[in-house]
Parts: C-alpha cells; structure tokens; sequence
C-alpha cells in the first residue's frame, strides 16, 4: 500500500503544476499586473509611477511565462509563473496583495469552517443513510412513496432559503438563537446548530435519495434473503449486510469530500457571518488577488488528490478482495 | 419477544427525541442568561458598548496607504491629523485637532522673500505652513513603546524564536506610551514617499511638497541597499520640505500657492506616526503572524485597536491616554432643538468600546438591527419598504413598525455625484461644435434622472444641476441654482423640459427622428458599462428607454471592469457611467473633475469625459487657490454654466444616505467629511437592556409542536416495521 500511495504522490505533482499552469492562465488572461495594481491603489489620483511601484513591491513587474532579458534558466525562472508557483509546493503560500500572510490567515479561518463542515458531513451522511435504509425497508408503502415525495420537495429548494427561511423562523419570529455570529468553545453552540441543522436538512433530499438507489440495488440480492431466512431482524439485515456491502459507492461519494471540508461554504458563511475560508477564493478574484486564489486553487487540488488517494484506501477497509498494489 | 423488545425501543426512540430536545433547550438557556438569540456573551450586557459591523474586511489601516470609507471607519478614530471638521457646524468647516491652532501660511518668492498675505497666486514661488501642537498628547498604550530599565526599547531584534508564544498584538505583555512631538508628523509625511509603501496620494503630492518626488528617489536607493528586510529609520533622512521646528512645531513647504492642503492636513495620510511604532512591525518574524503596522494602528485618538481579526471581529476601545476634547457647544441653526446640544462641553468619547463584527449579508444585518443587537444601520433595497414610506407629498417618512420601536433617521445628501459622460473626444457625441452640444442637451433632457432615483434608489437621491453637489462651496439652491438646458422652474420647483424639446433640439443637431439628415441612417450610440448581474438588466434596459423616447438607439457595452478602465484610459468609450466622492468640500476638488490639463486620455488626469474648454480652464486656475468670497462664487456660477452649456455630463444625481438608529444611540449627525466622528456618539445601555429584552422573548413552544408531529409521524412507521417482521423473508424480498 505504502509504494501505491508514494506512486499516487508522484503522479499528483504533474496535475499540480498542471492546475497552477492552467489558474495562472486563466488569471492573467482577465487580469493584467496594471489591472491588479489598480484594482488596489483605487482610481484617485492615481499615476503610473504608483502602479510601477505597486508592481515592483510584489514582484509582478517580472514578465509572465518567459523573461528573454534573463540569461540560461533565468530566462523561466525570472519570471511570475515561476517566483509565484514554486513555493506553493512547499506550502508557503507569501502574502496576499494587501499585505496579509496567506498561510496564517488559512490556518485562522480554517476551523470555523469546520466546526460547521465536520457536524454536517457527518450528521448528515448518519441521518441521510439511516432515513435511506428506512426508505429502502418500507419500499413499495406509502412511507416510501411520502418519503421520496419528501426528499424530491427537499431538494427543489433552493440552499439560500433554507438559510433565510431557517434564519427567519428560528432566529427572528421564534428568537431561539442568533440570527448570525460566532464565537469560540462552548459559546460557539448557539451559532452553530442552526447553520449545521440547515446544512442537515438541505442535504437530505439529494442524499437520502442517491443511497436509497444503492440500497434498493442491495436489497434483493441473494444474500440478503439468506440473511432474512436465518431470522435476523430486519435492521440487523439493513444496517449489517445491507449497508455493509453498499460501502463502496457511499464512500467512493463521501471520502473524497472529507480533506475539503475546511474549505467551507461560500453561502452558509456569509449569511451567517461565520469566519470562514468559503468566500475567501470569491473575495480574493473580485479583488484580483493572485497570490490568494493560486494558494487556494493549489489547496484545493492537493485536498482532493488527497481524497481520491483516502477514498482508495477506504475501499481495502470494507472490501478485503481489494488490494493495492 | 422481539415484539416487546422493539416496543421497548420504539417507546425509547420518541423519549429519546423528547430528551434530546429537553437538552437542547437547557443548552440554549443555559448558555445565555438574557436572551436566547443575542449573539453577544453575557458578560457585555448593560455595558457601554457600541455593536456595529463591517461586511467587507479593510485592506489598509496604515496612514499612508489607507484611502477608503471602510479604512477610515477605523484608523479615523485611531490617529489624528493636525486638523478636523467640526462635528455639528455646516457648511463644513476646518477646526485644529491636534493642533493649538489653525496653521500659520506664509508666501514667499522664488527668491526667498516673504510676500503679503494677499499676493497675486502667481507670484507665490512657495506656502509654508507653521503648524504647532498642543502639548502633553500621549500616544495610546503600546508595546513599541516598552522601555526596560535601561530605557532600551524592550522590543527589538523580533525574531521567530523571541516570538515563539506571540499570536496577536496582545501577547506582548508590556506596553508603554511617551509624548507626541511634531517629529512624528514629519515622519509621517516621509512615509509617503517610502519605496516599500504605496501611498495613493504620492503622486499629488509630488507635485506639492517640495522635494518628496527625490526624497522617494533616495529612499529607493537607501532601500536597494539594505535590503527589503532591513527597517529604513526615516529620521537619517532629511525631506527638504519638511522640517521640525521645535519638539511641537514643524512646517510644510509647498510649491506655489494650494490653500487645499489644509484639507489634507485633516486626513489620516497627516496623522503622526511614531518611529517606534514603524521599527517595532518592521520585523519579518512579525510580518508572517500578520502583526504589521498595516493591521494594528498606533495613534493618539480617542479609540485604539484591541482585536483586530478582519475575518471575524474588530472591537476597539476608549484610549486611557486620551487628550482633553470636549463636545462642541455650538452647531448650526436647529442643532440645540434636535438635541445635539445636550452634550455641550462634556469630556469625550462617551462610549466604552466599539464591536465591529464581520456581516457580509444585509438580510441577517438588518434583523439583527430590528432585534436591538446593532445600534445602528443604513437601509438596503431589500428592506426599504420595511422601513421608509412616501407621504402624500412625496416625503420620506418611517413606517409604523419603525416608529413603534422608537427607530429614528437620519438624511443627508452626499458630498458625491453619480455621472453619465460623454466622451469629448468622440466625433459623434464629443467636439465643441454646436451639432455635438446640442446633441448632449437633447439626451440630458431624455434621461429622467428623477425617475432613475425613483425605480432604482428608492428616492435616496436628488438629481443633481450641475457638477457641485450640494454642502459644498459654490452649490446655488433654488430658481438660481437649477440647469437651464434641462429644467424649467414651475411652481417653485425645477421640472424637467417636456421631451419634444429634446426631440427639437436633436432635429436642429441634425438626427430629425433620430436619425442622420444628410444620410438617413439612425443614430447609433454606445454605452460603456460595468456590470451584467440580473438586477442590471433592469438598468440597461431603463437605460434603453431613455433613449428611444427620442428615437435614438442605445447599444449597451457591458465589460468587466479591466477592460472598461482601459477603454476609458485609451478614450475608446462613447458614453460612460462614472461617479466621485469628495475628497474635502472645496468646489475645486469636483471641478477639477472638467479641467482640461486634467484629461484622462492624455494627462492620466481624472477628466474622464476628456472635456477641454480654454475659458473652464483659465477660469479653474483663478478659482482653485482663491478662499471662499462671493468672487469665487460669481466664478464658479460662470465656470458651472460654460459646463451646463457644453453639456459634457449628464449631470446624473447626488446620492442621500438614510441612517436607521434606536432612540438609545445619541447625538447623530451625518458628518461626511469628518473621521473621527464616534467619540462624538452616545449610547444608553440601560434602554437598550429593557428593549432587547421586551424584543426578544424566546418562543419555545413550536418546539414542542415539532417534537410531537416527529413523535406521531414514527407511529405508523412503527406499525409498518412490526407487520413487516412478522412476513416471511420470501415476502419481504418483494
């Protein structure tokens, strides 16, 4: 396994450079370093000594791609492409454009993330497979039919009212937790339930659906009726050899998700004024901070090889027939 | 059995839900002695605190760098400059702050000699402003300014090993202060032109301060030569324009004759700034735990920053080492009868701490406002009709809802315009021929701004005459004051030309109809825009209609922002939507915005309409450096009908802000000018207590509710699991 998981670290640093390559194009396809420089100085007053400066400050007055006036590898390594992407690979990530540490800020607004991103991963996929397998158990009856009505009307609506809606009931009509905020430790309950309740509920719909799919799969197979045939108890059958061998496509769908979940929720964040990493990228390409959204992009690739590299290694834990090799 | 045991379960499940959400609500109440849903811990009710927020976090609280609203929101409350607006009196007028008085200006002559006060601005070579001090103002409470025994700074030569156990700014147990001297604004003006800084207003005042443009020159070289983590004393370096006189007196010597300056010298870019201070951050240990001088302010103000987490929170409070201020005892006419009086001469600030909190959302923002958790707000569209109601006679007014909660607003127009240019260089639209002027007269009297602000700024906003707006010299109220080519005066009111003089104006321009004379093709026009959400579709296509009433055809260029500033820098853009916020309220810093030496496309000016008119122009140069009298008047009335004229702007409108505040939240004045306005504000924890409390009584019985539908809804999901149980297995298969 170890020389599977060296291999896959390997393969993973031609995609990065890869990825970098293709967020440096795209970037300065829209943004020019004088766009950057006077997207931060404002347009007052504004002379081209200050962009020239402004430029010169964080090293974008380099050429992109390829310095011809730089002599031998200079000629690639005096370049943007090359002084702004290397020390992405050892997780330096510099400074953003108004100064700040990329890297300290990261690490601050990381763990609001998570303190909502973990509840709902994981509230979520335990009530999303337990309500699946109830479905799956009541196939055929009107709970199934009601419960999949249920989960088609859930997911038809759309995130931002479950948010508003959740906020306007809970917080302003019935006043039983903040309408927004955060806080740390303990203090941090009262702001969290109702963003990791919205996050549960919203997730449902298409949650519960997608496993009741592999759990119908499941549910006639032979082994299943030898299982019932033995006396077993309906939920010993779902919840021990139902689910069991329906692991492989839940965690081929979850695992993956897993190293990513500190990065957030753009929208959940922002309505309830959670600290957070999910509009860090946004904010950063509105205001045409390169230096963030590469950090970002570049996390976000090595967050899900890591998840796709987890998500293989998940599959040896329930499956013993798999190998890797 | 297995029936009994899982009734037995069964019966578990829904205690278990009935405990679950027992516990919950023992958590909620337990973890809040007052209110459930107030997001401030217990400990801060009842305390003089000021809760109010931010929804984008500010780039820059550095002095040289900062320029924005949301930047001075902060470090204007944090560092002084030499001079202020005073907080009631209007029109705005300029009062010392850290000075004894106001400046002492002399003129000399390229010779050196000293010339009258009242020398012709020509013959002025230089302006040097004599500005004292008051004595014995404390810096606040430091680390930078930590001293040992020895009198040594405590801390230097920071590095990753001194700084093991450092987070934030706090965790510097030892703080210090000393006195502020003169040499500290001199620092500060050095700072503008230090390489490693990039001061938006370097560039202007370049042009003013003498020899800034080479000290920055040797700053460049000194900086080259240590090295860029090496800190740069600014203090080895002599600025030739600036100097200290004595501990608590320096002066400022300027090219010719910009009576502006003293503007500037109420601006945070003239705050002082101490050398410690600069040399305390200058650390790249420090840097990397984003301790800088950019992020942690250091001033003599009246607030300083405790917590600074732009993510999360600001929270800031009252100086100990504040200086003696005392509330203004006079204001204009009708500031004793608001109440804005009933502090006259009382010590400031009169609150404790500020609490910032990040709010990126409006809807969250104003609930919150409504439940009594912010003090204050300003009204999104989303919650105007929420809040503002039309009287019959067009008038604003606060809804019933906002009257019962004792909410109270506050107007005022801004010290901005909001602008639709034409390019002057255009040959369609553009030109100083009598086709072109008549052309944009026409179109200035086809787009109804007050319809504009009507649809889409809820009627927050006046359609503006002329390029002054109003509160700033030179801007004429009434019959006198309105745009002859747009409006008539009817009934004691400017009312807009009826559109068939347009349609007659644009006939005798040549377009009958819309459409060329000599060719018969239809005008064609083009608008460059920024944009493309949904909600400006609206605005595009308001604009469209606008246009057709005349029968000319708009075309709307819709382009990212980047583009759009190029098309205006290479003068490729036909109309053009544009806007400018004031600087100081002298009308030169607007007219300027028409100056010809001024233009975009071939001065890099801020004239984006590239308007040159050599009478404006001529005119702009003896009304910039005159003071306020009736013969600048006469000449900006001139100055402003050669442009209404000549038409080169639409003239668009003149924003109003609308602040929201709850009757607990005192001495409120719009001060668009000022910075330093929160010492001034005064709160009444105590109301505030008793109405959140009266507001936001917990419902707790719809939780009950839920608990009960979950309960009854598992009943027959019971029963069903209990009749499948008793099947076969080859019956449950199917």
């Amino acid at each position: 396994m170890f020389a599977y998981i060296l291999r896959r670290i390997f393969y993973a640093i031609p995609i990065l450079i890869g990825v970098n390559l293709l967020t440096f194009t795209l970037f300065f396809v829209v943004n020019s370093p004088d766009d950057m420089a006077r997207m931060h100085l404002g347009e007052k007053h504004l002379t081209p000594e200050a962009i020239e400066k402004w430029k010169h400050n964080r090293g974008y007055d380099k050429p992109l791609l390829y310095n011809d006036k730089a002599e031998g590898a200079g000629k690639f390594t005096d370049t943007i492409f090359f002084t702004k992407s290397v020390s992405l690979f050892a997780f330096r990530f510099g400074s953003a454009d108004d100064g700040r540490d990329i890297g300290q800020d990261i690490l601050q607004r990381m763990w609001p993330s998570l303190a909502i991103a973990v509840p709902v991963f994981i509230v979520g996929i335990l009530f999303n497979i337990t309500f699946a397998l109830l479905l799956a158990f009541f196939r055929g009856t009107y709970l199934d039919v009601w419960g999949v009505i249920l989960c088609v009307v859930l997911m038809s609506i759309s995130a931002l009212f479950y948010i508003i809606g959740g906020q306007y009931l809970v917080g302003k009509m019935l006043h039983l937790v903040p309408i927004s905020g955060y806080d740390t430790g303990l203090n941090s309950f009262k702001f969290l339930i109702l963003p990791v309740i919205i996050g549960v509920i919203g997730g449902i719909g298409a949650g519960t659906r997608w496993y009741r799919t592999i759990f119908l799969e499941e549910i006639n197979k032979d082994y299943v009726r030898t299982a019932r045939a033995k006396g077993l108890s309906e939920l010993r059958v779902l919840f021990r050899h139902v689910l069991k061998n329906a692991m492989i496509p839940i965690l081929t769908g979850a695992v993956v998700i897993i190293p990513q979940l500190f990065m957030g929720s753009l929208l959940t964040e922002s309505f309830f004024g959670i600290p957070g990493l999910g509009s860090y990228t946004i904010d950063a390409i509105q205001s045409q901070d390169f230096a963030i959204v590469r950090a970002m992009v570049f996390l976000g690739s090595v967050a899900y090889i890591v998840g796709l590299i987890m998500t293989d290694i998940s599959y040896t834990l329930v499956d013993p027939r798999i190998r890797l090799d | 059995m297995h029936g009994i045991l899982h009734r037995q379960k069964g019966r578990l499940t829904g205690n278990g839900l009935l405990y679950l959400g027992i516990v919950l609500i023992l958590l909620l109440s337990g973890c809040q002695q007052g209110e459930w849903n107030n997001p401030y811990p217990a400990s801060q009710q009842g305390k003089n605190i000021l809760y109010s927020s931010f929804s984008q976090r500010p780039s820059h609280l550095d002095p040289v760098r900062a320029y924005s609203s949301n930047e001075y929101l902060f470090i204007g409350q944090i560092y002084e400059p030499p001079l202020q607006y005073h907080y009631l009196k209007r029109p705005y007028t300029l009062s010392p702050l850290t000075a004894s008085q106001m400046p002492e200006v002399t003129y000399l002559d390229a010779s050196g000699q000293v010339l009258a006060r009242d020398a012709e601005a020509k013959d002025i070579a230089y302006s040097v402003y004599t500005i004292h001090i008051k004595p014995g103002i404390r810096f606040q409470p430091h680390p930078a300014f930590a001293r040992d025994a020895a009198g040594q700074l405590l801390y230097r030569d920071l590095d990753e090993a001194r700084l093991e156990h450092v987070r934030t700014l706090r965790d510097f147990k030892v703080t210090g202060s000393r006195t502020l001297t003169a040499a500290d604004y001199v620092y500060q003006i050095k700072r503008l032109a230090h390489p490693r800084y990039t001061s938006p207003i370097q560039g202007l005042m370049n042009e003013f301060i003498v020899g800034l443009k080479d000290y920055a020159a040797t700053l460049a070289e000194v900086d080259k030569a240590v090295g860029s983590e090496q800190w740069i004393d600014l203090r080895k370096y002599p600025l030739e324009g600036v100097e200290v006189v004595d501990e608590l007196t320096y002066r400022i010597r300027i090219k010719g004759k910009y009576p502006q300056l003293l503007y500037w010298l109420a601006m945070p870019f003239f705050a002082p700034m101490p050398w410690e201070a600069e040399q305390f951050y200058s650390y790249p240990a420090m840097q990397s735990l984003n301790i800088t001088l950019d992020w942690y302010p250091v001033g003599t103000g009246a607030y300083m920053l405790t917590v600074n987490n732009p993510n999360r929170q600001m929270i800031m409070v009252r100086n100990p080492n504040f200086h003696a201020m005392n509330y203004p005892a006079e204001g204009e006419a009708g500031d004793r009868e608001a109440g804005l009086l009933v502090d006259a001469g009382k010590k400031l600030p009169f609150i404790d701490q500020v609490i910032y909190s990040l709010e990126k959302e409006s809807i969250p923002y104003w609930n919150k406002f409504l439940q009594g958790y912010y003090d204050v707000s300003g009204i999104s569209s989303d919650s105007f009709d929420q809040a503002i109601q039309f009287t019959s006679s067009g008038d604003t007014e606060l809804t019933p809802l906002m009257k019962e909660k004792g909410i109270q607003l506050q107007t005022e127009v801004q010290t901005s315009t909001f602008y639709l240019g034409f390019n002057m260089l255009d040959p369609v639209v553009g030109g100083d021929s009598q086709r072109a002027r008549l052309l944009r007269r026409a179109i200035s009297i086809a787009v109804n701004y007050e319809e504009y602000i009507s649809i889409f700024s809820n009627g927050r906003g006046i359609a503006a005459q002329g390029i002054i707006p109003p509160g700033i010299f030179g801007h004429r109220e009434g019959r006198e004051g309105i745009n002859p080519y747009v409006y008539d005066w009817v009934n004691g009111r400017p009312q807009r030309k009826p559109i068939e003089e347009a349609k007659r104006l644009l006939a005798e321009a040549g377009y009958p109809n819309g459409r060329n004379a000599k060719t018969g093709k239809p005008l064609l026009l083009h608008l460059d825009i920024t944009g493309g959400g949904p909600e400006d579709k609206a605005n595009f296509d308001w604009f469209r209609k606008q246009f057709r009433k005349i029968d000319l055809e708009l075309v709307i260029r819709n382009t990212d922002y980047n583009r759009f500033q190029e098309k205006m820098r290479k003068g490729n853009a036909q109309l053009f939507t544009w806007g400018w916020n004031a600087d100081y309220p002298d009308p030169e810093n607007f007219l300027f915005l028409l100056y010809g030496p001024n233009g975009k496309v071939r001065h890099h000016g801020e004239n984006a309409a590239n308007y040159e008119n050599p009478e404006f122009d001529r005119l702009f140069d003896q009304m910039k450096n005159m003071p306020n009298s009736p013969e600048r008047q006469a000449i900006i009335d001139t100055m402003v009908e050669i442009t209404r004229r000549d038409a080169p702007w639409l003239w668009g409108l003149h924003p109003k802000q609308f602040i929201l505040h709850h009757s607990w939240y005192m001495n409120v004045k719009p001060n668009l000018m000022a910075h330093n306005t929160l010492m001034y504000k005064r709160l009444d924890p105590a109301l505030r207590e008793e109405k959140r409390k009266a507001w936001n009584k917990p419902v707790v019985w719809p939780i009950g509710l839920l608990l009960l539908i979950m309960i009854i809804s598992l009943v027959p999901a019971v029963m069903a699991y209990r009749r499948q149980e008793h099947q076969s297995a080859a019956q449950k298969g199917h």
